[in-house]
């Protein structure tokens, strides 16, 4: 009885998509789904080699230092920092006195203990980087975590900014619909294409390091990858410093185990 | 199950004599996972799982209570509560990073138990409870894995409870009421993540008052075996400690490496980068998936794209995804073969292995954007689930013809039955 109700309810799901994968066919040969400007011209973000990448990677601390620099003279124009204190920079090699000045170079808006009012001062080593207001239309993303929050992750940020240029004159040809927007960049790194970011490093020299590093555009692009990795991991090296210990004693631990398995079996398998 | 021939517990310290009349705790952890327990001796490895689905769920506890002591289940803070805890709090980031590793694992696991389970013919009687309640637990974990995700208040967390209790609106006259009573309100919102954090930390509990059913039910009548040929003699068995401690103990820590691998090597690897993204209810993302160990039945639930007879497509999905688990339930009596391993059961070993490759496509299908060709593969995939369980497994069962068992566990491992004692080595 079971098994007859059990085959009718196969049945109905079975048929309804049966329906459905019929009816998919159908409409898919006869409007096949046209081609997307975004499937052609996208390209995945290209190769970034980095310092902190792999199982014993470390950060490079001169170039996220570099790349704070980028940070802090380009990107911060609009793009906020907000889930890193100043505190936090010391992991980049910067000592106490370093940290408090750069803090002090921002003005945080914090409540007076003795008032309760709110109101401007320098910054201090315990407080976050404070947010940015941008006077533009829309919100651009804090960069805390971006590394983390999008596909590619370095890569991706690097390319990204590499990767401004003219529209492709085959795109207009093939999709004349598909002119990038007044207010809107084309980037062929960009899911869309098209982003309201317009090209933030566009000159060689638009930042002076203070090491000597020569400042390309590619150069600039993959310090401040660099410092955003550190930015939305800034565990990183302890993770995978204590993660090596831990392996290691699980390694020799199982092997023990392993051991102890075979030794007390070894009577009982029987062949 | 107590054999007559099991070890029975005889406390020589006059402490544990003492004990054992007050309160035998010492011998009921000696008749369940100590001496006194017998268990089949040919379990493979398939059978490991059990333990490490336990020891997940201890992981998920302990580091879970400790990371609700650092988290603020409020919608302005949750995101940034969840950063505090990876960036101020000590090891906060061990206890996150191996909490959300901790979910995929305990789900790899339990899916390799489940699957174990289909292929030896575990829920068949007399062990239909122990699989009953087996699937009792995997509804809760579900639920459980569903309402953590929605914690930490990023895109995916939003997106996710909006698209998943969206299910219930799909309920003809009361769908619309009734999500908004289990969301408290029409979107995902405050009142919504207050009452997931609540049920997040109580649904744990739950589970670990199931499994403790759930192994006092296996213990019953014990555990199956790859023969599936019941128990007979002592021979058959070895206590549980310390053949199936020794053998547990060492794939824990072969499981423990593979965990850690992830934990701190690659901690976001089974992860979706949206939910780094603080939620915006204004913002929908470009594609919403579930964690990866739902995408199996997401596949199902997108596979139906046009309504059938009267019911609307969306209805359709939903009732097709909650049937796809709830079938299990009926395993037991849709699968009437009296032979319990698949290893004897020619045709059916055959489907299973064909399951096993659907359940991957399905994932696959589940993982990927709803566009084509992987909504047709999901329906076909889908196809194949549906007839499996609800038509080709009662088919079989009663239409096959199984390969002679073994006469005992004993002769399947030595070759010849301990019994008759002088037989030849193999």
């Amino acid at each position: 009885m079971i098994r007859i109700f059990s085959i009718l309810v196969g049945a109905f799901f079975s048929l309804a998509l049966l329906l459905a994968v019929l009816t998919g066919a159908y409409s898919y040969v006869t409007e096949p789904p046209a081609k997307t400007v975004e499937a052609t011209f996208y390209e995945h973000p290209e190769k970034l080699a980095l310092a902190s990448d792999g199982v014993f990677g470390k950060f490079d601390r001169q170039q996220l230092q570099r790349g704070f620099q980028v940070y802090k003279e380009v990107c911060a124009a609009c793009h906020s920092l907000k889930h890193v204190a100043f505190r936090d920079l010391s992991a980049l090699g910067y000592n106490e006195a370093e940290v408090k000045a750069i803090a002090a170079s921002y003005t945080v808006n914090a409540q007076d203990p003795l008032t309760g009012e709110f109101k401007d001062r320098p910054g201090m080593a315990a407080d976050k980087f404070p947010p940015v207001v941008y006077a533009g239309k829309g919100v651009p993303p804090d960069l805390s975590l971006i590394t983390k929050s999008r596909h590619g992750g370095a890569a991706y940020i690097h390319s990204l900014l590499i990767g401004y240029s003219e529209q492709p004159a085959e795109l207009i040809k093939a999709f004349p619909d598909a002119k990038t927007p007044d207010g809107l960049y084309y980037n062929r790194y960009f899911p869309t294409l098209n982003l309201s970011m317009p090209a933030p490093i566009t000159s060689e020299g638009q930042v002076t390091y203070g090491d000597g590093t020569k400042a390309t555009v590619d150069q600039m692009s993959a310090d401040v990858s660099a410092f955003l990795v550190w930015t939305a991991e800034p565990e990183l090296e302890k993770r995978r410093q204590t993660g090596l210990w831990w392996m290691g004693f699980l390694l020799f631990t199982t092997v023990l185990a392993y051991m102890a398995y075979r030794n007390i079996w070894a009577e009982k398998k029987g062949h | 199950m107590s054999f007559p021939w099991a070890n029975e517990y005889k406390p020589s310290h006059p402490l544990m004599q003492w004990m054992d009349e007050k309160l035998p705790l010492p011998r009921l952890v000696y008749n369940a996972v100590g001496s006194g327990y017998e268990v089949p001796r040919n379990l493979n490895y398939m059978y490991n799982f059990g333990i490490l689905a336990g020891l997940c769920l201890m992981i998920q506890i302990i580091s879970g209570v400790v990371l609700a002591m650092h988290y603020a289940p409020n919608t302005l803070v949750a995101f940034d509560s969840t950063e505090h805890i990876m960036r101020d709090v000590n090891w906060g980031w061990m206890l996150r990073y191996g909490h959300a590793n901790g979910a995929s694992a305990f789900f790899i696991v339990i899916y390799a138990h489940i699957f174990r389970g289909f292929y030896y013919g575990s829920y068949k009687a007399p062990r239909e409870m122990v699989w009953l309640l087996g699937v009792v637990i995997f509804l809760l974990m579900m639920a459980t894995a569903f309402l953590g995700y929605v914690l930490p208040w990023g895109q995916m967390s939003f997106w996710g409870a909006q698209v998943i209790t969206g299910l219930f609106s799909a309920i003809p006259l009361v769908g619309d009421p009734l999500r908004e009573w289990l969301l408290g309100g029409f979107a995902p919102d405050n009142a919504a993540l207050n009452r997931f954090f609540s049920l997040h930390f109580l649904l744990p509990f739950v589970i670990l008052g199931v499994v403790i059913l759930h192994i006092w039910a296996l213990h019953i009548n014990g555990s199956t075996n790859p023969t599936g040929v019941e128990v007979k003699t002592k021979s058959d068995t070895v206590s549980f400690h310390p053949y199936y401690t020794a053998k547990d103990g060492w794939t824990v820590g072969l499981f423990m490496l593979i965990y850690s691998a992830f934990v701190f090597f690659m901690p976001n690897a089974l992860g979706h980068p949206d939910n780094y993204i603080p939620a915006n209810p204004m913002q929908t993302p470009a594609h919403i998936v579930p964690e990866w160990y739902f995408w199996p039945f997401y596949a199902i639930l997108r596979a139906f794209t046009v309504d059938f007879l009267i019911v609307p497509a969306k209805l359709m999905g939903v009732l097709a995804m909650f049937s796809a688990i709830l079938v299990w339930f009926f395993l037991p009596w849709l699968d009437k073969s009296p032979v319990r391993s698949a290893k004897f059961r020619p045709l059916y070993r055959k489907f299973f292995w064909v399951l096993v490759l659907d359940v991957a496509v399905l994932a696959y299908c589940g993982g990927a954007p709803a566009e084509e060709p992987f909504v047709m593969i999901s329906q076909i995939a889908s196809l194949y689930y549906f007839l499996h369980f609800f038509v080709i497994v009662p088919i079989v069962s009663s239409i096959e013809r199984p390969d002679p068992l073994p006469f005992s566990i004993t002769e399947s491992v030595l070759g010849h039955d301990g019994q008759s004692a002088l037989g030849a080595k193999a």
